[in-house]
């Protein structure tokens, strides 16, 4: 053999060297084109198929942008469409500045109870985006406590869609913006006092250019959960269309599912195109905090603490009676002519909606989507972040993970309805089951999911795998002996998320369900579509309980985990 | 070490890698012998850890080939390849004790329960980690974790022990310590090792033989006393140690002209002719003060023009005195600096001793 290699000395080689694949690489070559199969049914497959519907009659002929142009003609569908802009953008306003005031707060204050203020502005991820709705019918309905606020305006359009939409997006909004805020260099400021300038003029030159990025990637995002939203405008919309409903409508109710598809690819516009301005806005945040920022300190200002508190206190009386309403409105006997405290609407027997079974559809559904979906994800994240195989296989799984953020939750239940009930589609059997709203949940929130995912194992050491390599050792056995436990935090983070958006979720299902898989949130859509708007109440304060439930479980483990783990895992 | 006889254990041949339009390396062929420590050394970006990862398997070359054992591997996946590696950041597993961590490979093999705790016992003992067996990584210093780290490459009592920047994450004083402990290790079990490093001085006193790499091509492979003496180029006499370049003009039969001086010097290797632009080098500590022979070559007078105390001897900065711009740093012993009286502006005579300069090609200077 050495002879041979001496040989090769001797003619300069030009010899391209093909690796060998062990055994361990085609095994991960075989769990990408697994991944790769995954996604693609999950999420390029079935919104391919949307495409090809918006552009075919109703026999299935294609007619190009035909169904496009029927659209703009019909003046009822345009309406909507420039409804929900409408809407979509005086909550973006609404929001951006509320939860800038509220982040600024937190972040920059020196006011009391900052991280309970912060809580309580996350509260409103734990409940169904139908709830504010309700509760607004309640606080400013036809008998609500506050009609006579609205000075003979009606809370069923605009006005209520863009209170319920401002409550839904605020945490979202926060969340960003917190982020952004919490990312200053406290020298800047030192710099900029030192130079002796004037407050004002330190807001308009360091913190507001400081956190830029993270307020116009918020805004997008606002934006778009306003746009698509479904709960909200069903339920407190009144005559006022938007498109959401208006796929809705097209599907359910008229059966035209070529123009739910084209509504449904309109409503898909504004999510791709904030996608995009997110993906590019983020990468430049990265940069702006060097290693070696000091963080900031912030300090005693008394008059802007004052107003900083009276914003906190204000905002979450708004999150805290909206969600107080929906509990008292559920509580009620006859509102408004009984206020005789009750359970009974806690019953799910009474009332016919879908009764006890749709809680254990829907506690099954979590349950099963918090299991499969972070093993899905965290698996994949792995494959595409810690192997070396085919890196373009690793990289089409990437991009394809990233789709379903841009992908309104309707979008993605019509996309399913046209491909998995398709004739000749081998998936066919999941329809209508179970299986196809757990695939569905877990395809619908799988973009945050891996990118918590490889968030994690970028923060793990990337010789690991080269190490037991070297030592013989089979990648799945480090990977379960090593990589999972060192990222348990970030998988419990990733099941808690799948749980409470499986729970909250109404969008997507909401195409998919039949009448053994009917859930509890979209029993109560049902609920309040059939007048009996407490039981609706009570139907969305069990899902905020569940939610709230599996949030403070996930503490307690997260807690508990820290305690056993903390002799390996440093101070 | 023996170097040369026998038969390599590692041969490497015409190697080439390229990371998209870039050549890491450039037709690198050597051969590493049984027991040998080896050092790759050179500055950041030179090709030295692409070649410790062709070797791993981790990098695979485009083309050329290595040979491990008789056997070659240029193809084979990492966990077909018979080697024990130390990452810059020891890749220790932060969940599992240290005794886990050296066992981790040893587990996996399906060897009986007592036996891994005695190999694990005789590990331990040889890097000297005997009671933190059941602490974790988080839980020790750097140079012990580093220490696991070297365990757990050798627990599997690897045909190479493949090392990548190991000490650097150190503080200097434990680096020191540990590079000797390595040395000592290295030597007590015989292992063949590669040791990648950026440090010069590092790479001078563990290595057997230091390989010198610059833009993916191997400038120099020689003993450390070789490679420090008698440096192949220009690159290497700047990389490794401190060097004076001097301009010059080659004149006639064994003569450089240095500024208006002529100084003898070996010419061989050097392809300038007469009147052709060199480079002539000398260590600043060869530049002789004291003793010199009447009859000596290369005695001129200098000015020194700044000193600087460095504890156990002065770097001094001289001028020619035939040149007004041309400089030369000289050590000197601090004796020396006492018995003639060695000040600033003080003229005196020097020697650059004819067999201590060095002469190359003025346009392969490593300089700028």
């Amino acid at each position: 053999m050495t002879d041979t290699s001496l040989r090769t000395a001797a003619f300069p080689a030009s010899r391209a060297i093909r690796p060998i694949a062990g055994a361990e690489e085609w095994v991960q070559r075989l769990l990408i084109v697994l991944l790769a199969c995954w996604l693609l049914v999950v999420i390029l497959l079935p919104l391919t198929v949307l495409f090809r519907k918006s552009m075919e009659n109703a026999d299935g002929a294609f007619i190009g942008l035909a169904n496009f142009a029927a659209y703009f003609r019909d003046p009822a569908l345009v309406q909507s469409l420039f409804n929900t802009l409408t809407v979509a953008l005086i909550t973006t306003v609404i929001t951006i500045v509320l939860a800038f005031g509220f982040a600024y707060a937190i972040t920059r204050s020196t006011i009391p109870f900052r991280n309970f203020f912060r809580s309580i502005a996350l509260v409103p991820l734990l409940a169904p985006s139908l709830l504010p709705g309700l509760a607004l019918v309640y606080l400013f309905g036809n008998q609500g406590i506050f009609k006579s606020w609205l000075f003979g305006e009606s809370i069923y359009g605009p006005i209520g869609i863009v209170i319920g939409e401002v409550f839904f997006a605020l945490p979202h909004a926060v969340m960003i913006i917190v982020t952004a805020l919490s990312a200053a260099d406290q020298r800047l400021y030192e710099a900029a006092e030192s130079l002796r300038t004037k407050p004002f003029r330190i807001f308009m030159t360091v913190t507001l250019p400081g956190c830029r990025y993270g307020l116009v990637s918020a805004a997008f995002v606002v934006f778009t959960l306003a746009f698509t939203d479904f709960g909200v405008p069903k339920v407190i919309g009144g005559q006022y269309n938007v498109l959401a409903t208006d796929v809705y409508r097209q599907v359910i109710g008229q059966f035209n599912f070529q123009m739910g598809a084209v509504v449904g690819l309109l409503l898909l516009a504004p999510a791709v195109l904030s996608f995009a301005v997110d993906r590019i806005v983020q990468r430049k945040q990265v940069a702006l905090l060097s290693a070696r920022a000091v963080p900031y300190q912030p300090k005693r200002r008394p008059a802007i603490d004052t107003v900083c508190l009276a914003l906190c206190i204000l905002v979450s009386i708004f999150v805290l009676s909206i969600l107080g309403m929906a509990i008292f409105g559920s509580l009620i006997k006859f509102w408004p002519y009984n206020l005789t405290l009750t359970l009974a609407k806690y019953d799910l027997s009474v009332g016919g909606a879908g009764g006890w079974a749709s809680l254990w559809n829907s506690l099954i559904m979590a349950s099963l989507v918090a299991l499969i979906g972070p093993a899905v994800v965290f698996g994949g994240a792995y494959l595409v972040e810690k192997t070396k195989v085919w890196p373009w296989a690793r990289m089409a799984a990437h991009f394809l993970a990233m789709i379903p953020l841009a992908v309104p939750g309707l979008v993605l239940g019509l996309a399913y309805i046209f491909f998995f009930n398709a004739p000749g589609n081998p998936l066919g059997f999941i329809y209508a089951t179970m299986a196809i709203l757990v695939v569905n949940t877990v395809g619908h929130f799988y973009t945050v999911c891996h990118l918590t995912a490889v968030t994690a194992l970028k923060q793990v050491d990337a010789e690991f795998e080269a190490v037991s390599a070297s030592l013989k050792v089979p990648f799945y056995k480090t990977f379960w002996r090593v990589t999972v436990p060192v990222c348990l935090p970030a998988i419990l983070d990733i099941a808690t998320y799948y749980f409470i958006n499986a729970m909250t979720t109404v969008s997507a299902v909401i195409f998919l369900y039949s009448t053994d898989t009917k859930l509890l949130s979209i029993a109560a859509v049902n609920t309040d579509d059939a007048g009996n708007t407490a039981a609706a109440c009570a139907m969305g304060t069990m899902i905020v309980a569940i939610s709230a439930a599996a949030r403070l479980l996930q503490l307690a483990v997260a807690r508990a985990l820290r305690t056993r783990t903390q002799a390996w895992r440093g101070p | 070490m023996a170097v040369g006889n026998g038969r390599p254990y590692l041969s490497i041949r015409n190697v080439n890698k390229f990371f998209g339009g870039f050549q890491a390396l450039k037709d690198v062929s050597l051969d590493v012998f049984p027991g040998e420590f080896v050092c790759f050394l050179g500055p950041s970006g030179c090709g030295k850890t692409t070649l410790l990862r062709a070797i791993a398997g981790l990098d695979i070359q485009d083309n050329g080939s290595i040979a491990q054992a008789g056997t070659d591997i240029s193809a084979l996946p990492p966990s077909r390849r018979d080697y024990g590696i130390v990452f810059q950041s020891y890749a220790l597993f932060p969940n599992l004790t240290v005794a886990e961590n050296i066992a981790y490979g040893l587990v996996n093999l399906g060897r009986d329960k007592a036996a891994i705790r005695a190999r694990v016992a005789e590990l331990v003992a040889l890097v000297s980690l005997r009671g933190q067996e059941s602490k974790y990584p988080a839980q020790l210093s750097g140079g012990q974790q580093q220490r696991v780290a070297l365990a757990r490459a050798i627990a599997m009592s690897p045909g190479l022990l493949l090392l990548d920047e190991p000490l650097s994450a150190l503080d200097a004083r434990v680096r020191i310590n540990l590079r000797g402990e390595l040395k000592h290790l290295q030597r007590r079990i015989g292992v063949t090792t590669i040791m990648v490093t950026h440090d010069q001085e590092e790479a001078l006193a563990v290595a057997d033989r230091i390989v010198v790499m610059n833009h993916g091509v191997i400038e120099q492979v020689g003993r450390p006393d070789e490679v420090y003496r008698n440096p192949a180029t220009a690159f290497v006499a700047d990389f490794v140690g401190h060097m004076n370049f001097l301009p010059a003009t080659r004149g006639d039969s064994g003569v450089v002209r240095v500024g208006g001086v002529e100084l003898r010097a070996d010419l061989a290797g050097v392809t300038a002719s007469s009147g052709g632009a060199i480079t002539v080098c000398l260590r600043p500590e060869d530049v002789q003060v004291r003793g010199l022979q009447p009859q000596q070559p290369n005695v001129l007078q200098a000015e020194i023009t700044s000193l600087e105390f460095l504890g156990a001897f002065c770097r001094a900065e001289l001028r020619l005195g035939s040149a007004e711009d041309l400089g030369l740093a000289a050590d000197f012993s601090i004796n020396a600096m006492r018995d003639l009286d060695l000040r600033i502006g003080k003229m005196i005579p020097v020697a650059l001793p004819p067999d201590r300069l060095r002469v190359f090609d003025a346009e392969g200077s490593a300089h700028g």
